[in-house]
């Protein structure tokens, strides 16, 4: 009989165990995964309340240097094949030369994060969109590589992967068959920090590029954009650009 | 009484393995290179970030158009009641199908990532004119299908007119579609435009037409079927009527942006200085393409020669595929106008034309999506009565049996 009763002590104690680790282990990772979601900041900074923007001053933009391009080449993983006609870019340096007057500016051009981006409107599958604070961006996980957003573009901004990548970088994955655009360093924006393009042009002290959240009137590019005349490039779209420039 | 069309499959044996055996090798071909493009990557092509659509887009969007316009024998027959045009409504059908597989097939291989095509199939974004062209081209196979069967099942003849009816409505809109990619590209200097759309309809009816021509007289030719001059000429003529609206529509185009300013620098480009695009313009599209064919099929004596109104058809394919380079390949040579009045340069091709040359394993799969179709309508025409007994001029129209065909040349 004792040993009936010690039989089923244990039983009702393993069973008991065994159901509370059950649950624990069930009910954790939710607990677990939702206080990890709540503590991502990017998920929360995403909103339409702001709107990322860039302001160039050409005049300041010294011609021959290319800080921004490297930069941005750098921080996310561009080495290119030496095929200059396949390989990707997303800033590029510009050299104008008025036909007129022989004037002479440098500038760079990159995706212009316009507030109604033709890339978007043509994407089939949705691929590239929009998010909320303006950031435009290309979802690699459904882009079928129909390069329709490129026809798009009116500023050329966007790359097709024409090869096979080696060495990628965690923060800006890529794949072969997609195509892909600056994305305003969206992991460095989530994270408080500037564009490396901004950062390296800050950093010769040149000080072309300042970016900030236009929507909010107290940014630093809030008040260079009120107190200064800017443009759009291909204004004339009526995009409603992210990126301004001056002395243009 | 009314006389009962006959249909019959193409018998198989030699002649019909060879033949597609030999259009299979192309087929193999062009899968080859799409392969090989894929497995390296689109930089083993001619196609850069410049020019992002190359000769496979030449080939699958003119097949594409041909398409819709492969339609049109069947819808005059089935949706304006030409009786003459009846025995060929099967074939037209038919060949609407396979040429819109084998561009699809093309533009398929040449996606940058087209194991993704399910992708492409469940994720739509509806402001994207290219979304709904994968619907309508979806749709129009299965609305083609339907009205095939509608002609082929006797029991269910009653309701080919509605059938047909959607079908003519359903290609229209497709068309319009497939001109809209280009129309609604707000960026580039040769695109942008409205008259897209119609002037696709247009050279789908041409294009389609002048396939439809060969195809009908290869098909007849090879199964030994009586092919008559009434059918034939009815045809020509209407390529020849199609042929000009085409160049219609080709100088309003030209003509409008000559008057704008703004698109000099574009026309000057294709009409006057743009190398192998203006070329393309005039000698092959406009000359050898439209006024050479139109020439030959209304003169009294090359009119009325099958062998010429199978080169005048020829020459409309070619000078069709022409016209696409032009569009879609000239279209990105032209730069894009960021600076106006300004010279630019920059390490990302801005500067000036851009340079593409087409490479090898591009065109092998541009004429593979031909050979599919091809592929297509022998093995349609082998298995399902397609194609019609007898086309000589009484079984096409009883009432015309007496007449010369002359009258009608």
């Amino acid at each position: 009989m004792t040993d009936n009763a010690n039989i089923d002590t244990y039983r009702r104690r393993f069973l008991g165990g065994t159901a509370t680790a059950l649950a624990g282990l069930s009910v954790a990772p939710g607990v677990f995964l939702h206080e990890v979601a709540q503590a991502r900041p990017a998920d929360e900074a995403v909103t339409s309340e702001v709107r990322w923007g860039m302001l160039i001053d050409t005049n300041k933009c010294a011609n021959g240097c290319n800080d921004c391009v490297s930069a941005c080449n750098e921080e996310h993983g561009l080495t290119g094949h030496g095929r200059p006609e396949t390989d990707a870019q997303w800033i590029r340096k510009v050299d104008l030369r008025d036909k007129q007057t022989g004037h002479t500016q440098s500038l760079p051009l990159l995706c212009q994060h316009c507030e109604h981006p033709p890339c978007v409107d043509v994407c089939p599958t949705g691929a590239s969109f929009k998010r909320a604070d303006g950031i435009v961006l290309v979802d690699k996980h459904i882009c079928i590589g129909c390069r329709y957003c490129m026809m798009a573009c009116p500023y050329k901004a966007r790359s097709f992967i024409h090869e096979d990548l080696q060495d990628q970088l965690p923060h800006a994955p890529r794949g072969k068959g997609t195509v892909e655009s600056c994305t305003f360093c969206v992991h460095r924006v989530d994270n408080d920090r500037t564009p490396a393009c901004v950062e390296a042009c800050t950093a010769e002290n040149h000080n072309a590029m300042v970016f900030g959240d236009i929507n909010d009137p107290d940014s630093d590019i809030s008040k260079q954009l009120r107190q200064h005349s800017s443009r759009q490039i291909r204004a004339d779209l009526n995009l409603n650009t992210g990126v301004r420039y001056r002395g243009i | 009484m009314k006389q009962q069309i006959q249909f019959r499959e193409i018998d198989g044996g030699m002649r019909f393995y060879s033949l597609l055996g030999f259009i299979g090798l192309f087929v193999l071909a062009g899968l080859g290179a799409a392969y090989f493009m894929e497995h390296n990557g689109h930089h083993v092509t001619g196609m850069t970030n410049q020019i992002v659509w190359g000769t496979p887009h030449v080939f699958a969007v003119f097949l594409i158009v041909a398409a819709s316009g492969a339609l049109n024998v069947a819808s005059i027959s089935s949706v304006f009641g030409k009786t003459p045009y009846k025995p060929l409504a099967r074939l037209s059908g038919l060949l609407a199908i396979a040429l819109l597989v084998g561009g699809l097939a093309v533009l398929v291989l040449d996606l940058g990532r087209p194991d993704r095509l399910i992708v492409a199939m469940t994720y739509y974004n509806f402001k994207s004119i290219f979304a709904w062209n994968i619907i309508l081209y979806i749709g129009f196979i299965a609305v083609v299908a339907v009205y095939l069967w509608m002609m082929m099942e006797r029991k269910m003849n009653a309701y080919t007119r509605p059938a047909g009816l959607t079908a003519f409505i359903w290609r229209l809109i497709l068309t319009t579609g497939t001109g809209s990619i280009f129309g609604f590209l707000v960026a580039r200097e040769a695109y942008d435009a409205a008259l897209m759309a119609p002037m696709f309809i247009i050279m789908s009816f041409s294009f389609g037409l002048a396939i439809f021509i060969l195809v009908l007289m290869a098909a007849c030719k090879w199964s030994d079927r009586p092919l008559g001059d009434l059918i034939l000429y009815r045809l020509k003529n209407l390529l020849g009527v199609f042929i000009a609206a085409v160049l219609y529509f080709v100088v309003v185009y030209h003509l409008t942006n000559l008057y704008i300013t703004e698109h000099h620098g574009v026309e000057r480009f294709i009409l006057l200085d743009g190398g192998i695009y203006t070329n393309l313009f005039w000698f092959v599209q406009i000359l050898l393409g439209s006024l050479v064919p139109l020439a030959l099929l209304y003169h009294p004596a090359t009119g009325k020669s099958r062998g010429w109104i199978g080169i005048a058809s020829l020459l409309v394919i070619i000078g069709g595929l022409a016209q696409m380079y032009i569009i879609i390949i000239g279209g990105q040579a032209y730069p894009l106008e960021l600076f106006p009045g300004m010279e630019v340069t920059s390490s990302f091709f801005d500067s000036g034309i851009n340079a593409y040359a087409p490479s090898l394993p591009e065109v092998v799969l541009g004429v593979g999506g031909i050979a599919i179709a091809l592929a297509a309508v022998v093995v349609g025409i082998r298995v399902l009565r397609f194609l019609p007994v007898s086309l000589a001029d009484d079984q096409v129209d009883p009432h015309h049996a007496g007449k010369t065909a002359e009258a009608t040349a």
